[in-house]
């Protein structure tokens, strides 16, 4: 005999990523989940981000991490509060689930902050699949790694709503071809705006730090 | 990467929906669909499953996992594909405004359980 079921395997957390869409919609706070691979040099890319917005934009920093504390350490340099979770004691996952992320932000308080980062857990895999309720996905890619990552990750760049092309400071010495890597993110997901940054030199951080807080804007007045 | 937590997710899902007062070892099957895109591997998923299952009510119990293509269609002319490239822009005009019909499901559809 058959027994019809029919249930999304991922409900629970699609239900309480809605939870925490709601919660931070209520506290006002803007939620960016920034994914990448590991070594992609989302920490160095996060700490310059920081010092570019504070103190005008209140920000916080939730960081995932199967264990250690560096990257938290890292971020706090910023004066920014910093949460690490370190998912060892969730089974060393490969990714932040919502609940994981709800009881990291509950150490903050969410009234005062205009910017919630999640920095996820290198991996371009896992983190794709699991909403955590944010208001912005971004994806990071350096020029140290295959041109074809996109292709090869399709989910992950279909997901995001931009890709920071990072560690461009490295392109005089290295073989990359950048406009294949561009293409190849525009050949799974067109139109998406890439931001070619070094944040060890500044470069073209101005162009992705006016889309976040022109996103924050948006939608602290909607 | 995450099969495993999946695979506890669908005995849990699997699990509440044996019937009240049905006897031990009567799920013979799960049902699942996956879709090409979900960051699912079917084959890790299985053996997962099979591990995580053993001391489960659903000890036993077959995982039948349904893989569904990729397919979407063209929000500009309406084409209706099937996507089997990474490449996600419409093959009659180009236009990379699509929705994607199928391809992301992780879902459980049905347990079988003896009669």
């Amino acid at each position: 005999m058959e027994i019809k079921v029919v249930k999304r395997v991922l409900d629970a957390n699609d239900t309480m990523a809605e939870k925490n869409r709601e919660g931070f919609k209520r506290a006002g706070v803007f939620v960016l989940n920034v994914m990448s691979s590991p070594g992609s040099g989302k920490t160095t890319l996060l700490q310059k981000t920081l010092s570019r917005v504070m103190p005008d934009i209140r920000c916080a920093v939730i960081v995932g991490d199967i264990c250690t504390t560096h990257d938290a350490d890292r971020l706090a340099e910023s004066g920014a509060p910093v949460v690490q979770i370190n998912t060892e004691q969730f089974g060393g996952d490969c990714h932040l689930a919502a609940h994981v992320v709800w009881k990291a932000a509950e150490n903050f308080d969410l009234k005062d902050l205009d910017l919630l980062v999640v920095e996820n857990v290198g991996n371009l895999v896992c983190p794709a699949e699991f909403d955590i309720g944010e208001n912005a996905r971004v994806v990071a890619l350096s020029v140290t790694e295959g041109e074809d990552k996109p292709v090869k990750y399709p989910l992950m760049f279909r997901q995001c709503h931009a890709a920071l092309l990072s560690k461009t400071d490295l392109l005089p010495h290295i073989e990359y071809d950048r406009a294949a890597a561009i293409g190849y993110i525009h050949q799974v997901h067109p139109g998406m705006p890439v931001f070619e940054v070094s944040a060890r030199t500044g470069e073209g951080m101005d162009a992705w730090i006016a889309w976040l807080t022109e996103r924050i804007q948006a939608a602290r007045s909607a | 990467m995450h099969e495993m937590g999946i695979a506890l997710q669908i005995i849990d899902i699997a699990t509440s929906a044996i019937p009240a007062g049905a006897p031990a070892g009567c799920v013979r099957q799960v049902n699942i669909k996956v879709g090409k895109l979900s960051a699912v591997v079917p084959e890790s998923l299985r053996f997962c499953f099979d591990i995580a299952s053993r001391e489960t009510a659903l000890a036993g119990a077959r995982l039948e996992i349904e893989e569904i293509p990729v397919t979407a269609r063209c929000n500009g002319c309406g084409k209706h594909w099937s996507v089997t490239e990474p490449v996600f822009s419409c093959p009659a005009c180009g236009c990379g405004d699509i929705r994607l019909l199928s391809g992301r499901e992780l879902d459980v559809t049905s347990i079988e359980v003896t009669d």
